[in-house]
């Protein structure tokens, strides 16, 4: 096995990536969809620190995935609370019931 | 091998199988064990890519504020029957194809890709660079980044609210 | 610990025939155990120490009864085998699993907490040398790895599949996450003066004797400080007058109740090596670490390594006391006197005194 390089991460953020997309994809449960969507920015900012450390000379990816944790942090806030609406209208939160716009 | 490729090993398996349990199982309090095993899991690779500033940063927000936030959530959303959370998948052999071609499109990538790569430097404090970086050049991001939080904590503390019938 | 390993393999042939990393994984490995061992021996001291001292307080004696046969130690007296005879008691105590819980989450979810715990203590500084990992980033890495407490919390709430369980387990959630906020921002209020996140950087600066210490410096705004460190601290170990979640009269202890045996060890046991990790944060970030308050009073006598440790852990000691004596001195608060005494008085507070600092230090 060759030593760990620059290859190494970017196959395993895209591992990541992949994995929470699947999540996103084939998941009923929107609390779940929700999981995926944070694993899938995980795998990004994996991606800026890797080239941030590799090929930058200054940290300009790591403030990105600094900008990145925030923002997914409020996101997942506000999508919960979403969910908890939906939740209190039609006692369930299987995405596929989700589907009228009045209300 | 060097204990850097052994703890790169080590984290990548760790992220990769409870990303995997994540996804595969049923029982939702497991997907969210997951999600926490995972996240931990690439805190330590930012350690590794020498980010340590950020890697802590990573664990304070994700485990102790969004995990705990999915866990309430859950909780939260669920028919109190006894019954334990089960949620099943739709149509999982197409998800499967489509996961698997993205990720050798990637992969392929990757390795085809002239990265232009610099021998990195060994791995010095973050923390005052970051901190200088945020208050001079990216100033303007960083404050529309505290509005971006207060305006989520406002909406979400209004929406998730008790009814006052 | 680079320098220890140096040293052994420049003097050493046995041990320069391993390579340099398997013999720092090696070192941290055992350092490490070593240091969960001291905090889990301190644990086990401290629950002695808190029975003698509530049974003090309460005007009664406490354990006296348990002792050795052994003749020097028999001498010691006062019930000090106690704490031995319940860590057997509940070593053999049968380990119950409710019928309809979830078992995998119920034997992890006591190890999360205890291993968030037990980890923060491989930056604890116990001497100049004597730290097991120098971190940059030391005081915000004990910030984040005891933020695991809070899943550690919530899994043993739900995994116990019982109503009283689950109610105090989120209770407990509620109640570390609203604490966190408060002792970050005057974490922050020291990071400002000293210009470093590490903690020997912390206690270098408070060196020279007791009127450099923190806590009296920048009157009275590190007070406030050192204050509301302590009361947030207290907060998220579940100690009264917060203890709440696992109040015995209220909620049956709480997320704790389905556990018995081993595991309720490691319930017990995590506590105690929290308020124990408590006293040595404090101490070092507030009380002057392992620097001695005597200065240069004594000709730099106490200033020897060998009295470092000491001096640490004696200001451990005594913050460990006081949070055992504010246990049975007052009255536990209400779930919606807790949300409010940190929502609304420790975080203005905390406010307050990092712009109060901020701006004394520019003037």
């Amino acid at each position: 096995m060759m030593a760990v390089g620059l290859h190494h991460f970017l196959v395993l953020s895209a591992l990541l990536f992949v994995l929470g997309l699947l999540a996103v994809i084939t998941k009923k449960n929107a609390v779940t969809v929700l999981m995926g969507i944070e694993l899938i920015l995980n795998a990004a900012n994996i991606n800026f620190i890797a080239f941030s450390r590799y090929v930058d000379t200054d940290l300009d990816g790591q403030l990105f995935a600094l900008f990145v944790i925030i923002t997914a942090a409020a996101a997942a806030a506000v999508a919960l609370a979403i969910v908890l609406n939906i939740y209190k209208q039609m006692r369930s939160v299987n995405l596929d019931e989700a589907d009228t716009l009045a209300g | 091998m060097n204990y850097f490729d052994l703890t790169f090993y080590v984290f990548a398996i760790g992220a990769v199988v409870s990303a995997g349990m994540m996804v595969f199982s049923r029982n939702l309090i497991y997907c969210a064990v997951g999600l926490l095993f995972a996240l931990a899991s690439v805190a330590g690779i930012y350690v590794l890519l020498g980010a340590d500033f950020l890697a802590a940063t990573q664990l304070m927000v994700y485990v102790g504020g969004i995990v705990a936030l999915l866990l309430f959530g859950i909780m939260l959303s669920v028919k109190f029957t006894g019954v334990e959370l089960r949620t099943g998948t739709l149509q999982m052999l197409p998800g499967l194809m489509i996961a698997a071609g993205l990720f050798l499109l990637l992969v392929r990538m990757v390795f085809r890709t002239e990265w232009a790569v610099n021998q990195p430097g060994e791995m010095l404090p973050t923390t005052s660079t970051i901190g200088k970086r945020i208050m001079t050049d990216l100033l303007i991001p960083f404050e529309i980044a505290s509005i971006l939080l207060l305006v989520a904590l406002i909406g979400a503390a209004y929406m998730a609210r008790r009814e006052r019938t | 610990m680079e320098a220890l390993i140096q040293a052994l393999q420049s003097q050493s042939a046995f041990f320069s025939q391993f390579s340099e990393s398997l013999l720092a994984l090696i070192f941290f490995v055992l350092f490490g155990l070593l240091f969960a061992t001291v905090a889990a021996v301190c644990a086990l001291v401290f629950v002695y120490l808190e029975r003698k001292v509530s049974a003090h307080m309460q005007d009664r004696l406490g354990p006296m009864e348990v002792n050795t046969e052994i003749p020097v130690l028999k001498k010691i007296g006062h019930g000090w085998a106690q704490t031995l005879a319940d860590a057997f008691k509940l070593l053999l105590k049968e380990d119950i699993i409710p019928d309809a819980a979830d078992r995998r989450l119920h034997l992890i979810a006591p190890f999360i907490l205890f291993a968030a715990v037990i980890a923060a203590f491989a930056v604890m500084p116990f001497g100049e040398k004597l730290v097991v990992s120098d971190m940059n980033i030391g005081v915000f890495f004990v910030l984040a790895i005891t933020s695991f407490s809070v899943i550690g919390v919530i899994l043993a709430g739900w995994a116990s599949n019982n109503k009283w369980s689950l109610l105090g387990g989120m209770r407990s959630a509620a109640q570390i996450v609203s604490y966190e906020i408060p002792n970050g921002l005057v974490v922050l209020v020291i990071v400002m003066q000293v210009g470093s996140m590490r903690f020997n950087d912390i206690v270098i600066a408070q060196s020279g004797g007791i009127l450099n210490w923190h806590v009296f410096q920048f009157f009275p705004l590190n007070l406030i400080a050192f204050i509301i460190a302590f009361l947030a601290t207290l907060a998220e170990a579940n100690r009264a007058p917060f203890d709440l979640p696992e109040a015995e009269s209220e909620l049956t202890a709480g997320f704790a109740t389905e556990y018995s045996g081993f595991k309720w060890a490691i319930f017990y046991l995590s506590e105690y090596a929290n308020m124990f990790l408590i006293g040595i944060f404090l101490s070092a970030l507030f009380l002057g670490g392992w620097t001695s308050p005597f200065g240069s009073l004594f000709g730099g006598f106490f200033d020897q390594p060998g009295w470092q440790p000491i001096w640490i852990i004696l200001k451990a000691v005594a913050i460990v006391f006081l949070q055992m004596w504010l246990r049975w001195t007052l009255p536990r608060l209400r779930v919606d006197q807790l949300m409010y005494t940190s929502w609304k008085v420790l975080t203005p507070f905390a406010f307050v005194a990092i712009f109060g600092v901020g701006l004394w230090m520019l003037l």
